[in-house]
């Protein structure tokens, strides 16, 4: 899937994470991770990052990821969002969600 | 490696320390009988002042020399402006190498103290807790010596077991008069209770009252006496009124940690020992302070007063004292103004010495009577040990205070803590730094439910007493396992061999040590 033009999903709020995306045309994935839990959980961000946008067939993107310690689950649903927006269509329940 | 009785691994000897490493819930005794006091005989003519120009001439009066031992209290927290300016006074003078042992180091800014760590004013230090920017810079290897980090109790028995002997005490105070009466009750700056520095006035060799208020003499009310005092200084400022009063205190609107708070007074409601004349210590935290005031409904609802509250006083324990739920305060400090004020207004709350209140060598304490404790931790391990210094990333978060004291005092301690704290598991399988053994943990209250520790003095009483309840008891091990399902499996901190900081338990033996953080 091709990222139309950059998006935003989530906060700078505790607990939440922010997840800017960028198009990246040919240019593979670039993710930068920056978290207050990097030490301990740094590893498992990116691996969720890589996940969901596998799951969207994202080949190109630069990420920025700014964690202020959110959960799993919300990194995934801020992932999703921003990519959603990136590509202008709404989110599949059935599909990259399941 | 010798390892000590919570499971820790210690080296023999950190630099010139000599570690004896904790030995379980009974202290030893004292290995030598005779207190240590470097306070001198004086003899002073009649007439005069003591008040002396600048913080300059009485730290060359004091004899302060390089390598010598200060110490200052915290009672002023991070409205101090005192240990700044006597620090920037002793750097103008060139004096090196000292050891800087306050009762807490408070997060002062502009100068910093990490500034007088750098330029070698300070090579040593000694205290409850450091934190903020020296905190940070400590746990990454700042220092060539460990910080020695004392519970309220131990820094107390230290000194007077000649382990920290204070060369010099600078003693902040709201009001003094020219002689060295002094008090934190009364000017324009109170901050109420200096227990703190009763123990350094007795014991250092020279003693500094500094205040920006000079009352005609004599200064009533007193807590550090003229016969202890050498110099007073007038400074034009010694603190900032309102930060003074900002001390830990908040008042929570956190839905969990009211949850927290309230299941805590639920918890005191059901035990046996919840009747007339019981006693309690819930402390200044934001559930703290959440759980004094759902403990005072409670207690209204029962028809029950309690005989007496201890540790720092707040606006809110004032408020249920003032409803005449309680009879006396007893407080070695006074967490804001109301607090500040109280002692003066009312003969029933009482301004006590620290080391009264909490150390164990003093033939017994106050805290020793107390029914119930409710402690706050960063993290709580499978033993119940708490962690109350530092946060799981490796960063110096907080001080010991009176926690562990208080843990092992009271009938019933209770620590209360969320199981998750942003994506930060609190209930884990080893804590990051041992702070209070688990032994003298009875229950850990959480928002998942409440886990009562089988190892703790009092095990059956509370589960007998909470088994009439419809409370929710859990296992520690299903609390882990709960919040480790949220957020995943933390990768270690990784750590270098060098120690940063020593963690003394209330009787002078090693509990843990803190490493220096592998970046």
């Amino acid at each position: 899937m091709q990222l139309k033009h950059p998006a935003v999903a989530g906060t700078l709020e505790s607990s939440d994470v922010q997840v800017t995306i960028h198009p990246n045309n040919g240019m593979g994935l670039d993710i930068r991770i920056e978290s207050i839990v990097k030490a301990q959980f740094g590893d498992a961000i990116l691996e969720t990052v890589r996940e969901v946008l596998a799951a969207f067939g994202v080949t190109d993107a630069s990420v920025q990821i700014n964690d202020k310690g959110a959960l799993d689950w919300v990194i995934r649903a801020r992932m999703q969002a921003a990519i959603c927006r990136g590509v202008e269509r709404s989110f599949d329940w059935e599909g990259e969600g399941v | 490696m010798p390892v000590n009785a919570v499971g820790r691994e210690l080296p023999e000897r950190i630099g010139n320390y000599i570690v004896k490493p904790y030995q379980g819930i009974n202290a030893p005794e004292p290995t030598s009988k005779k207190v240590v006091s470097n306070r001198v005989l004086t003899l002073r003519p009649a007439g005069g002042s003591k008040v002396i120009g600048t913080l300059e001439e009485a730290i060359e009066a004091s004899g302060l020399q390089d390598g010598m031992t200060i110490s200052f209290h915290h009672s002023f927290r991070e409205g101090d402006l005192i240990v700044g300016q006597v620090l920037t006074a002793i750097r103008n003078l060139g004096i090196k190498d000292l050891r800087f042992a306050p009762s807490a180091v408070v997060n002062i800014k502009n100068p910093s103290i990490v500034d007088f760590v750098r330029d070698g004013t300070i090579t040593r230090i000694e205290a409850s807790g450091i934190r903020g920017e020296l905190g940070d810079a400590v746990i990454n290897g700042l220092m060539d010596e460990p910080v020695i980090l004392r519970t309220h109790g131990a820094r107390p028995r230290a000194i007077e077991a000649g382990e920290l002997e204070i060369d010099v005490a600078f003693i902040g105070a709201s009001a003094a008069d020219e002689y060295g009466n002094a008090t934190g009750q009364i000017g324009p700056n109170a901050c109420g209770a200096l227990g703190y520095s009763f123990i350094d006035a007795t014991s250092a060799g020279k003693v500094v009252v500094i205040t920006d208020y000079l009352v005609n003499y004599p200064c009533v009310p007193a807590s550090i006496s003229q016969q202890y005092v050498d110099y007073v200084v007038v400074v034009e400022q010694i603190g900032i009124p309102e930060k003074i009063g900002a001390g830990a205190t908040r008042m929570t609107r956190n839905p969990r940690d009211l949850m927290i708070a309230k299941r805590i007074a639920d918890v005191i409601a059901a035990s046996r020992l919840f009747e007339n004349d019981f006693s309690f210590q819930t402390g200044a935290g934001s559930i703290s302070i959440a759980c004094t005031n759902y403990l005072a409904e409670r207690m209204e609802e029962r028809g029950i007063k309690a005989r007496f509250a201890l540790g720092g006083i707040t606006a809110n324990i004032v408020e249920i004292f003032n409803k005449g739920l309680v009879k006396v305060l007893e407080g070695s400090q006074s967490f804001d103004a109301v607090a500040a004020r109280a002692i003066v207004e009312h003969p029933n709350i009482v301004e006590i010495d620290n080391a009264v209140y909490s150390n164990i060598y003093g033939k017994g304490c106050m805290l020793d009577k107390l029914n119930f404790g409710v402690l706050t931790a960063l993290e709580v391990d499978v033993d119940f040990n708490l962690n109350i210094l530092t946060g799981s990333s490796g960063e110096m978060m907080g001080g010991l205070g009176g926690g562990p004291d208080v843990a092992a005092g009271s009938d019933i301690s209770i620590a209360a803590l969320p199981i998750v704290r942003g994506r930060t598991p609190s209930v884990v399988n080893k804590v990051f730094t041992i702070c209070t053994p688990g032994e003298t943990v009875a229950m850990v209250v959480t928002e998942a439910g409440i886990a009562l520790n089988p190892r703790h003095k009092h095990y059956e009483m509370l589960r007998d007493d909470m088994g009439k309840t419809d409370l929710k008891i859990v296992s520690i091990e299903s609390l882990r396992q709960l919040a480790e399902s949220f957020t995943g499996k933390p990768k270690q901190i990784e750590c270098t061999d060098k120690v940063v900081c020593i963690v003394e338990y209330r009787d002078g033996t090693v509990i843990d040590v803190i490493r220096q953080i592998k970046r």
